[in-house]
Order: structure tokens, then sequence, then C-alpha cells
């Protein structure tokens, strides 16, 4: 069957199952609209925290990101599971003990203060939303390739998605949903990740694959082999590290307490029966991950690898080794049509040269073998996902099913974020403080709408994205982990943290990152308005400012401390909730 | 009622076993994952360098044993305090 009509045939499908289980699980209460009536079982919460988890960016770029920089991408996989460590160890058993809906009701509470829950609320819409607009692009781009449709239209087609589930099924819906999502994603995931890793190696299990011999004849192991292949285009060794050990300590700890503080993957762990349970649940979560995580690093070296092996055949330096123009592939000529893969005959032989000629060590060696700069001028890393089934030459459904799985990825997440966002409007801000008078129905109503204009913002963004797309990712999680993080955590672990300290904390954490961030991105990330240039030259001690979010999170936790030690403790009945919240026994189901 | 402790004797062995949960955290991440991955990668785990499976492979393993060795030991503090659920 034809690859577009077989796509339509398998995303079809998948779409009419989660709508219709949406439709299926409908909300009748604030309970189940926000957190599914506590009635998961921790497996089930697990897979669908999974699904929430994992979004465009773990589906379609982190293998990308893994096949064009080798070792150095380790950061994304260590940074993106081990925060579950802090989830399950920190926060999760702890904030479901204390039976609330949302973060910023634990925050307003846990300091008695209404200032306390509007600055969580602040942050909780700023990360929420930076991290929503990722997704809506994610759906554009990937509708866009596969339906041949504008841009524009794949994200008006993904924002109408998101709206009826969402909205009519709230957290219910949304976690039987996201059930189905998840096994989506992960089977066309791991599928072409199989036939790939027994292609090259003869072993089936990618994570094993990639650290088996290689069936080319050469006796090398995958990773050596690759290794070879990069150094002898003048590329670095795809094991060896090639950023500083400072940035890479940094990055992978503010994305570690980046996911323990974001709002939507925490308003999981509310959703399970008991405190027990709490804890179990981020082990599921992560066992699902860890089953797309550990594939990953075999999907980014077999990918990088087969597409240097598709343009440069033979022997490297031959005159005849590389691919002519003319004989390219199908994908080739697909992805060329996107424009994220571009080519240019710069030395008119009318075949393709893909090499580092930024490496001057190498430049004199190019040059003898008569090539005049590199010919893949675009190589776009977020393809990388989507075409390997066809680089590797896999069969049609195989290819229709990536894109199906690439889908649930971004609109599961962008789901889950539009959740937490209209309950912090509704619930926080509506009902705990500026009408508490309001019935359920209300609230309910609001929430919708709330909803609903998140959608619209976010698809707006989404189709004009402000001329960013890894950095805002980047942002979402330094916010989450310079404000939101050190607030819970300290106020689970340290009785002595007051009002006034939490909120100095917050707003200095928050205020200090995105100072940062745009000092060297620009302010609003519009270009033309950062103060100094983007480069190691000019970061203080060499800190890129990704990885600053974990130095927000300490001037967020040194402030607080200093504060609170000025000022008075917090009132005695705050030390017993703190107590209290330290124990499991007496947890009950939530309440407003 | 087991009178094994009160809440903040459970506290305090919760913060042990926290204490060294997270040292193993941050030991197959941060150091063998980073901090010493040349040193590591001169050994070799079937064809992948040693400090290289730890960074894309060994830490994820290592985290989700330890979230549920975590999970079966707070069970135990809950039911040996006394302050577990029903």
């Amino acid at each position: 069957m034809e690859l577009q009509t077989l796509t339509y045939l398998v995303v079809g499908a998948t779409f009419a199952l989660y709508i219709g289980i949406a439709i299926w699980a409908r909300a009748s209460t604030t309970g189940e609209f926000y957190v599914a009536g506590k009635g998961i079982h921790p497996v089930a919460n697990g897979m669908a925290t999974a699904a929430d988890w994992m979004s465009a960016a773990s589906f379609i770029s982190m293998a990308g990101l893994i096949a064009f920089k080798g070792y150095d991408a380790s950061v994304y996989l260590m940074g993106w599971t081990g925060g579950y460590v802090l989830l399950a160890m920190l926060l999760a058993p702890y904030l479901r003990k204390f039976g609330k809906f949302t973060v910023p009701e634990f925050i307003g509470e846990r300091y008695y203060s209404q200032t306390a829950r509007i600055v969580a609320v602040i942050c909780l819409i700023v990360a929420s939303i930076t991290y929503v607009i990722g997704q809506m692009k994610g759906v554009g781009v990937a509708f866009g390739r596969f339906l041949e449709v504008d841009f524009e239209v794949g994200v008006i087609v993904g924002m109408a998605i998101v709206f009826i589930y969402a909205v009519l099924g709230g957290m219910k819906g949304i976690t039987y949903t996201q059930i189905a999502q998840y096994c989506v994603l992960i089977f066309a995931y791991t599928v072409p990740a199989i036939f790939i890793s027994f292609q090259l190696t003869g072993v089936p299990l990618p994570q094993l694959g990639l650290g088996s011999t290689i069936n080319d004849g050469s006796g090398l192991s995958m990773l050596a082999k690759l290794d070879a292949v990069l150094v002898d285009i003048g590329f670095a060794e795809y094991t060896a590290q090639k950023g500083t050990t400072l940035n890479m300590v940094l990055l992978t700890l503010s994305l570690m307490i980046g996911t323990a503080g974001l709002p939507h993957v925490i308003v999981r762990f509310f959703t399970v029966p008991k405190v027990k349970d709490a804890r179990a649940s981020a082990g599921w979560a992560l066992v699902f991950i860890a089953i797309l995580y550990t594939t990953a690093p075999a999907v980014g070296a077999m990918a990088i690898y087969n597409l240097i092996k598709t343009v440069q055949p033979g022997q490297v330096g031959a005159p005849t080794a590389n691919l002519q123009y003319e004989a390219r592939p199908e994908w080739f000529k697909n992805w060329e049509k996107t424009g994220l893969l571009k080519y240019q005959d710069k030395n008119g032989d009318g075949r393709i040269q893909y090499y580092n000629d930024k490496n001057k060590d190498f430049a004199a060696k190019a040059s003898e073998y008569g090539w005049k700069g590199n010919e893949m001028v675009k190589v776009d890393r977020d393809i990388m996902v989507l075409a390997n089934p066809e680089i590797a030459k896999l069969p049609n459904w195989v290819i229709a099913l990536v894109a199906a799985g690439g889908l649930a990825a971004a609109l599961s997440t962008a789901a889950g974020l539009l959740l937490a966002i209209s309950s912090a409007i509704s619930h926080d801000l509506l009902k705990g403080v500026f009408r508490p008078d309001i019935s359920e129905k209300q609230e309910l109503a609001a929430g919708r709408i709330a909803m609903g204009g998140a959608i619209l913002v976010a698809g707006y963004l989404g189709m004009n994205p402000p001329g960013f797309a890894a950095q805002v990712v980047a942002l979402a999680f330094g916010l989450a982990a310079s404000s939101l993080f050190p607030a819970l955590m300290m106020g689970i672990f340290n009785k002595r943290i007051n009002n006034k300290a939490a909120v100095a904390g917050m707003l200095s954490g928050l205020g200090v990152t995105l100072v940062y961030i745009f000092v060297y991105k620009g302010w609003m990330f519009i270009p033309g308005t950062n103060n100094l240039p983007n480069n190691a030259d000019n970061w203080l001690f060499g800190i890129q400012p990704e990885s600053f979010g974990a130095v927000g999170a300490m001037i967020n936790f040194a402030v607080a401390i200093v504060v609170s030690r000025m000022t008075a403790p917090p009132p005695e009945h705050i030390q017993h909730l703190v107590e209290d919240i330290r124990v499991p026994r007496g947890a009950g189901g939530a309440s407003h | 009622m087991s009178a094994s402790g009160s809440a903040a004797e459970y506290w305090k062995a919760n913060l042990r076993l926290l204490g060294i949960c997270l040292a193993i955290w941050f030991a197959v991440s941060y150091v063998f994952g980073i901090i010493l991955v040349d040193v590591l990668n001169k050994i070799h785990l079937g064809g992948y360098p040693l400090g290289f499976w730890f960074a894309q492979q060994g830490s994820i393993y290592t985290f989700v044993i330890l979230i549920f060795v975590y999970a079966k030991q707070m069970d135990k503090l809950d039911q040996q305090f006394d302050v577990h659920e029903d």
C-alpha cells in the first residue's frame, strides 16, 4: 500500500481510539477532572505518567541529538531519568499524603501565604506554556510531513484533537488515553530499533546490539566502528567527550531537578490510592520511560551510522566512493522538500560529500580528496528518528507507525501540561484566591474555559515560535528547577522555612535564571537583544545558559535558608502540618 | 501497636535510607558517567566502554532498581514504626 494512505490509516485509527477513550471516561466531578478520582493502579498510573512525560522532545528529538553529539548527549538520558529518583524519594509520597489537587495549593498552604500560592501559579504557567509551545510545534511538523499539509494546518488539527479529549475527559480521560498513547509510542519506537539493530549486528535487542560486534566483517564492535567511521571524515570520536565536565554536570542536574519540579508530572502522584503507591508509581513510570531511554542510544548511533554509509558507501577519499546525487534514495528527496535536509554540490562532481569541514587538521586531507566543503549543508537533527526507518529501508507500515508514535508523544504531553495550566487558573487563582464561593460546577466550567484559552495561546505561539526550539525546552526545565522544586523540597524537609523565605527563594531563583538566559539569548528570546554574545568566552565560569537552572536552584535554596534565619519561624500549626506530611498514616482522599 | 519508636526516629531512619540511595544515585550518574568517564572507558563491557555504558545505559537501570528498593525499604520502615496506612 502507498505510504501516504497507510499513514492516514494508522494515524486515523490511533486517534479514533484516543477520542473514543476520552468520551467513554468523561469526568463528572472536579476531583475526577483534576486527579481521576485517585483510583488509578500504580502500574497504570506509571504508564500514563510515562506517556505524559515523554514528549516530542524524547520521541523525535533526543535520538537525533544523540546521533550528532554522541557521548555528550548522555546528559539528556541521565537528566530526564534521574529526576524520577528525586521525585520518588523527595516529593511524591509527601505530596500524596498532603492530599490536595495542585502544586500551588501545597505551596500556598505550607507557606500559609496567598502570595506564595500566586508566585507558584506564575512559575507553573511560565514553565508549562514554554514547554507546550514546543509540543504544538512538534505536532505541526509531524502532521505537515506525513499528511502533506501546511505546517499551520497541522498545528490547527493538533489543537482541535487536544481540545476534544483534554477538555471533555479531564484527568480521568487523559489518564486512560495516555495509557493507550504509551502503548502506541513505545511500540512505534522499539519496532524499528529492533529491525535496525538486527540488520547491523544480528542482535535484535537494541540495548545489547549497541554493545555487540557489527556484522560487516570488520570484527569491530558497533561503537568502535562508529568511532572509526566518524574520525575518517574528520569528526571527533562518537564515544569521546566534547563539552566541559562542569557543563555536563550542571546540565544533568538542571534536567533532573527540573523533571522533579515540573507540575504536570508531580500532579500524577496525587492520583494514586495510597502513599506507598506514590513511591512505587514513580518506579513504574521510570520502568516505562527506561524502555525508550535505553533504546534511544542505539537508535541514535545506528541512525548516524546508516546515514554516513548511505552517502559514503565506499572507501573515504576514493573519487567514486560517494553517492551520486542523482541516485539519492526516496527519503532524501522527501526530506529535501521540507527544507530540513539540504544539499549543495560545492566541488561540482555530482556526488555527496558529508564531512567535518570545520576541522582544521582534516582540511589537508579533504583538499587532497578534492572535497571543497561539507555538501550536506543542512541535516536537521529532528528528522533522524522519523527518517530512520526509511534510511534503513524498513517496510512502509513501520514508517507509518513512527508517525503515529511521534504524534502520540507530542499530544499526550500537551494534554497533561494544559491540564496543569487550567487547574492552576481555575482551582488556584479563581477558586483559591479571587472567588472562593464558586460551585464545583462553575469551577469545572472555568477549568474547561481556561484549557481552551491555553490551547489557543499555545497553538498561536507554536505557529509563530519566537525563533527558538531547543532553548525553550531548556528554559522550561531551568524554570521549574530554579523555582518550584526547592520550594517543594524545603517545604517537606525543613520545618524552619517560613512564608517570606519561600517567596524570596522562588523569586530570586526564577529571576536570576531568567536574567542569565536572557543576557545571552536575548530578552524574551527576541534576536539581537542579548547583552553578551552567547559563547564560552563570555559565560560566567564557562556555564552555558541551558545549564544555569541548577545554579538558580542553589540560589533559591541559599536565599530561602538565609531569610528564614533572619525572620520568625512558621506558626505552630504549620510545623505540625509538616510533621503530619512526613508519616504515611492518615492519608485520605483529596479534599478542597 | 509496636512501640519501636517515635515519629522523629522514623524520620531519622528515612533520612538515613535516603542518604544511602542518593549517594548511589550520584555515583552512577555524575561520578561514573561524567567525572570518571575517561578512566572507566579503559575497561570494556562487551563492546561498550564502561564509562560510556554508565552514562547511556547503566545509570538508568540503577535508577529503576534504586526506586523499587527504596519503596520496599520504606514499606518496611512504615510497618516497623507503625505509621503505615490502614
